[in-house]
This record gives structure tokens, C-alpha cells and sequence, in this order.
């Protein structure tokens, strides 16, 4: 048996990990309005790829410098989240889940046609400033992409950030009061829908730096949405209930597809970079449903 | 000193729970709502609080006031900036919070300086709480929940505490610590208190004023220490006949169920 190529083996790990960590800030997005709000939102990827073509069309197609792109399309969703959540969410407290569930699906299809509607259906690219020759490190010659790199980094700086702030600010204890009982945190003086309202904003700007990070990676257009489908895996494998689950999941799942691309593909003639995050996500339902840091819900009586 | 002006509360449109309520609190005082299980007290006291609505119930009839003021219409979280707060029959404290982050909550509507004092004073009250102040909630003990939930409603400064049923499922001796508590809290910080037990003895003993509610009606109220002496209640919530042996908690049982029927 020749030798097992470990340069081999750290790069796809490493990369995993980064990439994992991208995953991990889209399905922040996803955590955040499902704690607080418990409306399980299946517009997270549309929202990441409005966001990104937004970004795509006024930086490439109309020559905006990329900073205030950026900002527009996080100015964008910030607004056209909290129009979401007044005119269609708000009115539908205390349903069924399920209809809200629905209502984002319906969403989610309504933004997959919107996006090319006004903008156009090519596949733009998303350049971000940074050169993008790989990163070549040690003598085993692991090569690193650059915009891995530079999107896990910002993605790490995000999930620090809504970790302080749920852990530490008084806001954040609010919130997570919300999550825990809605009617309890109103009693106690909490503008609930207020807090419904600033889930949705988080999760709208989250998307919006998701968009960013994986159009540069991938090209803006209705496909970028895909992406959305990754959350479950994530949220499934590291539990609803914490940050540090919601990284640990993606990057299980950043890992898990990278070493599957690596490995398993070339045996099988390729595609098991697409499954195997689903396949483990199976599995954990079976035999984990909490998730690994998820825990049941403590019920005293 | 709040009132209820002949309130009517309505579930769904359609069932009616509260039949005309008139109820008074004095500034300062402890009032209480005796009554059975299903009678309407939890109904009124979140008919006073705001939180009828996510429950889709409504006063649809007679007013609610503040000193002088109409609140009734007032959305919960403005009724705690009102300075009125409720505490939950069954705690219900946030489990996955800590008992100190339960008082951050609590203390919402304050500013930090604020926060910082009334916690002083919560943890002054309630030392066993200090202790395990970083704690997660769900872990605490029956009584020791009970302390935060009423801890947390003190948070925010109010003026009239609304405890629902504070008694439910503790053991007696913890029962009697926190009972002690209010009083205390009463004299010495002044708070009002709206009180709403199964447990008549524990209330009356409190308590100034008491009222007796059967099915979302007042039907009697007096000062606390002659409603004591009442031969109906001492039969029907204190469980002793007018021969002043103690009857059996199975026999007023049984003639609950059969005055309901009657009904
Ligand atoms: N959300 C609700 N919807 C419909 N009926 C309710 C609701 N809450 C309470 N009720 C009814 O109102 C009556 C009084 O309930 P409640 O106020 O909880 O009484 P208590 O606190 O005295 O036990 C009961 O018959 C109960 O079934
Ligand atoms: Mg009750």
C-alpha cells in the first residue's frame, strides 16, 4: 500500500474547516429567527442569494465600488426584512407552525423568480479585492483559497460577535428570554414583537454577508440559493440551541463533504460531496435528534 | 390603588369566563382572590397584566384603572412600565437562562443603575437565590423557582405584584419561608400585593382584604380576619365544619364537585 498522502489529507481538512465555517453563518441566520421567533425559515438561502446578486449586478453590472454594494444589499435586507415581518410574519402569531412555514416557502420561490426578474439571469461574478492565488503552507504544500480564508475569518468574527452579544448584553438576555417564553417575556415588560422583528434583521444581515462570501466563491445567480439547503445538515448535526453547536454542525459538514470530494469521489466517479452531509444528518435524527450540544427541553413541574 | 370596575372577559368570541369582577386594591395592601380551581383567578389577574391577548381573550365589558387611569386596553408591556407585574402560577421562570440572567429580564424596562440596586435588594431577599445566581434556572428546586419568579418580578420596581397561586405544589415548610417573604416584602418595601391562592389559611393570614370568586364571580369579600372567622369559608377553603372538627380534604372535595353540578 503506498504511503498516505497527509499533505493530502490537512488540505482537505483545513478547507473543510473553513468552508464548514461559512456554513456556519448561513445557518446563524436560520438559528436566530427559529429560537426567538420558533418560524422555521426556508428563505435563508434565497435571502443569501438576493443579497448576493444585489451585491453582483450593482458592483459588476453597474459599476458601484464594491463597499458600497455591500452595503446596499446589507441596507436592502435589513429593510426588507422587517417589511417581512410586519406585513406577513406579524399577523401570523400564534398560527400553526406549519402555515408559517409554509408562507416562507411561498417566499422563497417568490425571491428564486424575483432575483432575475430585476436583475437579470446570468451568473455575475462577485469580485472581492484580494489576490487569489492559493496559499501554499508548510512542506507538505497545502493550498488554501484565499476567499476561504478571508469568508471563514469574517464568519468566525459574526459568530464571536452574536455570541457576545447573546451571552453578555442585556438585549441579548432579552432574546433569549423571548426564545425561552413569549408570553413570560412580555410579562416581564419585553416588547416581544420588537425582538421578533431585530431576529429577522440579524438573519437578513447575516445573509447579507453570506452573499458576499459565497458569490465570490461561487458567482451570483438564482443558484447561490442552493446553498440555503446546507443549513439542515448544520443545524440537525450541532443542535438548535447554541452557537458553538451551530459552528461545530458546519463544520462538521464543511469537513464531512470535503473529505467525501476527496476521497469517495474519485472511487465512484463523483457526487458524494452533494450527500454525505445529508446522509449524516439522517443518521443524527435517528439516533441523536437534539443534536450534539442540543439538549431536551428541561420540564419541571 | 387599582380597580376593577365590573369586568367581563371573553375567551375566543365566545366563553365567557368572568361575569362581572369588581375587585379593589388598596395602595400597600395585600388583597387576595381566593376561590377554586377554574373559578377565573389566573383570567383576572391577566386580564390586569395585558396578557388576555396572545390567549385570545379580551375585557369585554367594565374598565380596569390605575389609579384613576383606564389600562385595560394597554399592551403587557406597557402595563409593566405601568408598574404592575405578574407572576405565574407554576413559576414558569426562563429554564435555559440563569437565575441572575432571569433577573436581567426581569429588569428590562430599567436602566443599568437601576438594574444594578434592585438586584442588591432581590438577592437581599432572597439569599438562597444569591447562592446559585448562576445557576440555570431549570435546575433550581420548586421553591427555589418560585423565589426567582417572584425575584424577577421585582426587578422591574413595581408597584403592585400580582402573585398567582405562589403555594402550588411546594412543601410546607418552603410555603411558609416565601410567604414570609411577601409580607415582608410588603412592610417593608411598600409593594402591593394582588395574591390569588387555592390555600385560604396561607392567604388570610397575609392578607388585609379578601375576596371569595366562584365561577368568574365575586360572590363574597371582607376584611381578611373575618372572612377567616366566616363559617362558609372556614367549611368550604379552610376545610373545618362549624363544630370545629377538620373535615376530611375528600369530603369538601366531594362538595365542590357536587355544587358544580348543581350549578
Ligand atoms: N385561554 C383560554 N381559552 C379558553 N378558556 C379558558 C382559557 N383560559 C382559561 N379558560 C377557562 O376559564 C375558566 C377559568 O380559568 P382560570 O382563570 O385559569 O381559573 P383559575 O385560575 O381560578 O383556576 C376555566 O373554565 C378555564 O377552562
Ligand atoms: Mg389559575
Amino acid at each position: 500500500m503506498e504511503d498516505f498522502n497527509w499533505g493530502f489529507f490537512l488540505e482537505l481538512l483545513v478547507s473543510g474547516v473553513l468552508i464548514g465555517l461559512m456554513y456556519s453563518l448561513i445557518a446563524l441566520g436560520f438559528v436566530l429567527i427559529y429560537k426567538s421567533t420558533d418560524a422555521i425559515n426556508f428563505a435563508q438561502g434565497e435571502f443569501v442569494m438576493i443579497a448576493g446578486i444585489i451585491v453582483g449586478a450593482s458592483a459588476a453590472s453597474y459599476g458601484l465600488p464594491l463597499w458600497l454594494a455591500i452595503s446596499l444589499s446589507v441596507a436592502f435586507m435589513v429593510l426588507f426584512n422587517v417589511g417581512l415581518e410586519r406585513t406577513v410574519l406579524r399577523p401570523m402569531i400564534g398560527r400553526p407552525i406549519v402555515a408559517i412555514i409554509m408562507a416562507t416557502i411561498g417566499l422563497a420561490a417568490l425571491l428564486r423568480g424575483a432575483g432575475p426578474f430585476f436583475f437579470g439571469a446570468e451568473t455575475r461574478p462577485l469580485n472581492l479585492p484580494i489576490d487569489d492565488a492559493p496559499i501554499i503552507i508548510g512542506d507538505h504544500f497545502i493550498y488554501l483559497n484565499p476567499i476561504h480564508l478571508l469568508g471563514a475569518a469574517a464568519a468566525v468574527i459574526f459568530l464571536l460577535g452574536f455570541g457576545w452579544f447573546f451571552l453578555k448584553s442585556r438585549k441579548g438576555v432579552a432574546m433569549r428570554a423571548v426564545a425561552d417564553s413569549h408570553q413570560v417575556s412580555m410579562a416581564m415588560g419585553i416588547n416581544v414583537q420588537r425582538y421578533f422583528a431585530l431576529a429577522w434583521v440579524m438573519a437578513g444581515v447575516v445573509a447579507a454577508l453570506g452573499g458576499v462570501i459565497w458569490g465570490s466563491l461561487l458567482g451570483v445567480d438564482t443558484q447561490l440559493a442552493i446553498i440555503g439547503l446546507k443549513v439542515f445538515p448544520v443545524v440537525i448535526l450541532g443542535g438548535l440551541d447554541s452557537i458553538v453547536g451551530v459552528i461545530v454542525g458546519g463544520i462538521i459538514v464543511g469537513v464531512v463533504e470535503n473529505l467525501a470530494a476527496g476521497y469517495l469521489d474519485p472511487m465512484v466517479g463523483g457526487g458524494t460531496k452533494d450527500f454525505t452531509p445529508y446522509v449524516l444528518m439522517i443518521l443524527m435524527l435517528m439516533f441523536k435528534p437534539y443534536g450534539l450540544f442540543g439538549k431536551p427541553i428541561i420540564e419541571r413541574i | 390603588m387599582l380597580n376593577l370596575n365590573n369586568i367581563e372577559v371573553v375567551y375566543d368570541n365566545v366563553i365567557l369566563v368572568l361575569k362581572g369582577c369588581s375587585i379593589e386594591v388598596p395602595e400597600g395592601r395585600i388583597t387576595t382572590v381566593l376561590g377554586a380551581n377554574g373559578a377565573g383567578k389566573t383570567t383576572t389577574l391577566k386580564a390586569i397584566s395585558g396578557l388576555l391577548k396572545p390567549e385570545r381573550g379580551a375585557v369585554t365589558r367594565g374598565s380596569i384603572d390605575l389609579d384613576g387611569e383606564r389600562i385595560d386596553l394597554f399592551e403587557a408591556h406597557d402595563i409593566v412600565k405601568k408598574g404592575i407585574v405578574q407572576v405565574f402560577e407554576g413559576r414558569r421562570v426562563f429554564v435555559n437562562l440563569s437565575a441572575d440572567e432571569n433577573l436581567i429580564a426581569g429588569g428590562h424596562i430599567q436602566s443599568s443603575a437601576v438594574m444594578k440596586q434592585r438586584k442588591e435588594l432581590v438577592y437581599g431577599y432572597f439569599p438562597r437565590i444569591a447562592e446559585r445566581r448562576h445557576v440555570q434556572a431549570g435546575y433550581l428546586s420548586g421553591g427555589e423557582q418560585q423565589m426567582l419568579a417572584i425575584g424577577r418580578a421585582l426587578m422591574s420596581d413595581p408597584k403592585i405584584v400580582l402573585l398567582d397561586e405562589p403555594s402550588l405544589g411546594l412543601a410546607p415548610m418552603i410555603i411558609e419561608e416565601i410567604f414570609g417573604i411577601i409580607s415582608k416584602l410588603n412592610k417593608e418595601q411598600g409593594v402591593t400585593v394582588l395574591l390569588v391562592e387555592q390555600n385560604a389559611a396561607l392567604a388570610l393570614a397575609i392578607a388585609d382584604h379578601g375576596y371569595v370568586m366562584e365561577n368568574g364571580a365575586i360572590v363574597m369579600d371582607g376584611p381578611a380576619s373575618e372572612l377567616g372567622e366566616n363559617a362558609d369559608i372556614k367549611e368550604f377553603y379552610l376545610g373545618i365544619s362549624e363544630h370545629g372538627e377538620k373535615r376530611s380534604y375528600r369530603n369538601v372535595k366531594h362538595y365542590r364537585r357536587r355544587k358544580r353540578w348543581l350549578n
